[in-house]
């Protein structure tokens, strides 16, 4: 009986591996479309998005499709932009409790901004293909902090990047995009076990930048994490701070001041209590709406409205899924919950696509539905927000994606009485 | 003396272990509210909140019975369902409201949860929900350690919960004893008790216990070792239940006769072979749920519920034929290895081979969000070719899970009679933007959107600047 199972995936497998077109056809037209993107496109009901050479060249209402290009017809259905994930580890992690699947981290005391994430990324990981039936195209990726080390002083987790999630293409897509620093609790609980000795840490780490790096500088900073910096404290790379608590994000902002950084608050669940605050200083939000439990002392004032709250103040948001790997794709629910709370649907929809592109500086290639952008779309087969709702198509650069992951092979092995 | 729990049927159990192997089937399947609870030295005193009678009317109406009723109505009085349908006489004095363009189902039961035992925040000072220094701690009680004042609670109400089963964590073999909880506000844990709900064992397979105690160089530390241990302790069990049997006999025909010293460990498994104490089982693997099918035979105990079970899926007609349910999630996986084969289709295959299948949480987010993880698992379901109409899949978090905690004569479906748990809900419940705007437990209006200064704050949240819902 299990040989006929087998068998049946294996021809799935094969099917699904040989579509025509899964690595051919960057060009083509989508027809039929109901469109919906942030940007000067938005919303149109039957539109045609042209696409050559994995990029788009042209989307809207009327648009010529030139005589033999393939075309796609949407049949009516919603065709966004891929979806982009921030604060996950995609690419680091397999499984969480095997810690040599895990990549994202480390022991080593003498690389903390340094440690760089690009070079420890797996294209094969089985995350990949779950995040993307989720509709999600491009994701950063972070680092973490390795706690196993209780003599690592380590103020910095270290440097993201950016990925595509495309099947068989490059994965690396942007490198170094962001340096990421944790500070409330478990920040401080690195440093001695007070804000108040972090804050005068990071003065100090920053005031060092300022001169050659020595051998023997009294703050234990290797010369690798001191160069590291050196982008950070000038506001040519961000600084992505994991941060809870209001008073803890004032302090933040005060550092802003005086040193040119171009911030971003991650986590942020008590932001909507300093929210004109964050938007006066137009610093971006990465959160995750839902976290609205009071988890620790820092998170007292967590709110499922805390997006909403922000939007309304002129935050920039970007939303996140409910873990860094395997809860990824929970992403779009997560904006569609917070619009049960108040945000505006287009809001929603850009804090998970053209929004984090914009806060990690890659509006200009991804994050919507526009001529000279990549050719990331998905088709839903209903509202891209809804739990309910699945994408029936998804296209990387152009590129038709397998609609498989191992979790569908898997039900597709025991799903009928064998 | 407090009451030992009676034990002739394990006896009866066993001694059929003897002679008839093959025809060992489940014992006592449906257990209903026992005398166990009522005999509890932690009687509830649960009372329901005042409110009045009411009816919802012109709404979507999802009974958890099979049906789907439009523009229906639902009639509720003295804290009961006095009639659901179409065409409902309202009376005069009823408070009505307009469910127009909205949707009422049962309260949501999560059948998994450890609000209380692990509330929030969450300090070393609140971690009450594993006792594990020891694999065997049947003898604990989840109850002793639920803090009724996590502020989790109300936010689980604004979810919709109506009803929960608190369980101890999975680091042992045996964990303790689980307790089902009304979600109301209270002060008291017997305040929140469910009424002549039984008690349930939770036990835990696989990588916890054997990696928690493993590690600290004693038993078990292998899967094998976890099924040892649960053997023995069988053995033990009804060894225990032999002498209160003989003890009980004795004193029947009016004989003098010395009770045996209680046990409160063995009490509880005692308990669970005389049929009167439900079995919870953290078990996520295909071939340990098997197995720990087999134990059950070899002793004569039938598994209420595999949870967690992400793996069920393999073995769907294996739980069906032994009427074990299974409660489990949709998102989660690959957090651990035993985890790793996760699929969101799990709940949809397993409903379509004839399984009770729940959803439930084992956290603090999804438990206000049960509905929204089951449209997951429904349309991972359509992906894979197995469509399972709404009407059935809201099952998974009332009637199937209130059916996990042996509730369902009292609670999880909309039908005259039963105890008026309800939620209205301003979208469909599957739908992302649905928010649940009054929802009620015995016909009370615990929590109304409608008007926020009414919803429940916690003694801890008092004098904090807290959140908004």
């Amino acid at each position: 009986m299990m040989t006929r199972h087998f068998i049946l995936a294996a021809l799935a497998t094969s099917a699904a591996m040989a579509l025509p077109g899964s690595a051919t056809a960057q060009n083509f037209a989508i027809t039929n479309a109901h469109i919906l993107t942030p940007g000067p496109v938005g919303e149109i009901e039957n539109g045609t998005i042209l696409v050559r050479d994995g990029k788009i060249v042209a989307a809207g209402r009327s648009v010529a499709v030139p005589a033999g290009t393939n075309t796609v017809d949407a049949k009516g259905q919603i065709v966004t932009p891929g979806l982009f994930a921030v604060n996950t580890a995609l690419g680091l992690v397999e499984v969480n409790s095997v810690d040599a699947t895990i990549d994202g981290r480390t022991r080593n005391s003498r690389i903390s901004a340094a440690f760089d994430v690009q070079y420890g990324l797996n294209p094969a990981s089985v995350l990949i293909p779950a995040a993307r039936l989720g509709g999600v195209t491009r994701a950063v990726v972070m680092p973490d902090y390795d706690d196993g080390n209780k003599e690592r002083e380590a103020p910095f987790a270290g440097m993201g990047a950016v990925i595509s999630l495309g099947h068989e293409s490059a994965m690396l897509y942007r490198p170094g995009i962001g340096m990421v620093l944790e500070l409330g609790e478990d920040g401080a609980a690195r440093l001695g076990g007070s804000r108040a000795a972090q804050f005068v840490q990071l003065r100090q780490i920053f005031a060092s930048l300022k001169v050659q790096w020595l051998p023997d500088n009294d703050l234990g900073l290797s010369e690798a994490d001191h160069n590291a910096l050196l982008p950070v404290v000038t506001g040519k790379m961000p600084l992505v701070v994991i941060v809870h608590r209001a008073a803890d994000i004032r302090q933040v902002l005060a550092l802003a001041k005086e040193y040119p950084l171009k911030l971003i608050l991650s986590g942020a669940e008590e932001a909507w209590q300093v929210a004109p605050e964050i938007a006066a200083m137009k610093v971006p939000v990465l959160l995750n709406p839902t976290s609205n439990i009071p988890s620790s002392f820092e998170q007292i004032g967590a709110s499922l409205r805390n997006a909403t709250m922000l939007k309304a103040a002129g935050v920039e948001i970007a939303i996140s899924g409910n873990d860094a790997g395997h809860r990824v794709r929970d992403m779009r629910y997560n904006a569609g919950i917070a619009v049960s709370r108040g945000l505006p649907m287009a809001a929603a929809i850009e804090a998970i696509t053209l929004a984090p592109a914009r806060i990690f500086g890659l509006a200009d290639k991804v994050g919507s539905i526009e001529p000279g952008k990549q050719a990331d779309l998905v088709i839903w087969d209903g509202d891209p927000l809804e739990a309910l709702t699945e994408p029936v198509a998804i296209y990387i650069d152009g590129k038709d994606q397998p609609m498989q992951s191992r979790g569908t092979l898997l039900s597709d092995r025991y799903k009928n009485p064998g | 003396m407090i009451k030992a729990i009676r034990v002739s049927a394990a006896i009866a159990v066993l001694g059929a272990i003897a002679t008839a192997p093959a025809a060992l089937g489940a014992p006592a399947l449906q257990v209903q509210a026992s005398d166990v609870a009522t005999s509890s030295p932690f009687p509830s005193t649960y009372r329901p909140h005042d409110d009045v009678d009411t009816a919802i009317t012109n709404a979507t109406i999802l009974t958890a019975t099979g049906v789907r009723i439009d523009n229906g109505t639902i009639l509720m009085a003295k804290g009961r369902i006095v009639a659901v349908g179409k065409d409902v006489m309202v009376p005069s004095k009823a408070r009505v409201i307009d469910g127009t363009g909205k949707w009422v189902t049962p309260g949501i039961i999560d059948s998994h949860s450890h609000l209380g035992v692990f509330p929030a925040p969450g300090v070393d000072g609140h971690a009450d929900g594993n006792e594990n220094i020891d694999p065997y701690t049947a003898h604990v009680w989840a109850e002793h350690s639920v803090w009724p004042q996590d502020p989790v609670f109300t936010k689980a109400r604004a979810g919709g919960v109506t009803s929960l089963l608190v369980l101890p964590g999975s680091a042992n073999l045996f964990g303790g004893r689980g307790v089902s909880l009304k979600n109301v506000p209270a002060v008291t844990v017997q305040q929140m008790k469910f009424p002549g709900a039984p008690y349930s064992l939770k036990m835990a397979c696989g990588e916890n216990p054997k990696g928690r105690y493993g590690s600290r160089g004693r038993a078990p530390a292998t899967r094998m070792g976890n099924v040892a241990g649960f053997r023995r302790s069988w053995i033990d069990a009804a060894e225990y239940a032999r002498k209160w049997d003989a003890y009980d006999r004795k004193r029947a025909k009016g004989e003098a006769a010395e009770a045996p010293k209680r046990d409160l460990g063995m009490e509880t498994l005692a308990g669970v072979l005389k049929g009167e104490i439900l079995v919870q089982n953290h078990c996520y693997r295909a071939d340990e749920m098997a197995l720990m099918v087999d134990v059950g035979h070899e002793f004569g105990y039938r598994t209420t519920a595999f949870h967690h079970a992400v793996e069920a899926f393999k073995i769907a007609d294996l739980l069906a034929e032994q009427g074990t349910c299974v409660a489990t999630w949709a998102t989660r996986w690959g957090f651990k290895m035993e985890a790793f084969d996760a699929i969101e289709e799990n709940a949809a295959i397993l409903a379509s081979r004839g399984v009770c299948v729940a959803i439930h949480s084992d956290e603090q987010r999804l438990i206000q969000r049960l509905n929204v993880e089951s449209a997951v698992a429904l349309a991972a379901g359509r992906r894979a070719g197995i469509d399972i109409p709404q009407e059935e899949a809201i099952k998974w978090i009332t009637i199937n899970a209130a059916k996990i905690m042996g509730i369902a004569d009292q609670t999880g479906s909309l039908e005259p009679g039963k105890m008026a748990d309800v939620v209205l809900w301003s979208h469909n419940p599957f739908s992302v933007y649905s928010v649940a705007e009054k929802v009620f437990i015995d016909g009370a209006l615990v929590h109304d959107t409608a008007n926020p200064a009414s919803i429940y704050r916690s003694d801890f949240e008092l004098g904090q600047k807290v959140g908004v819902e």
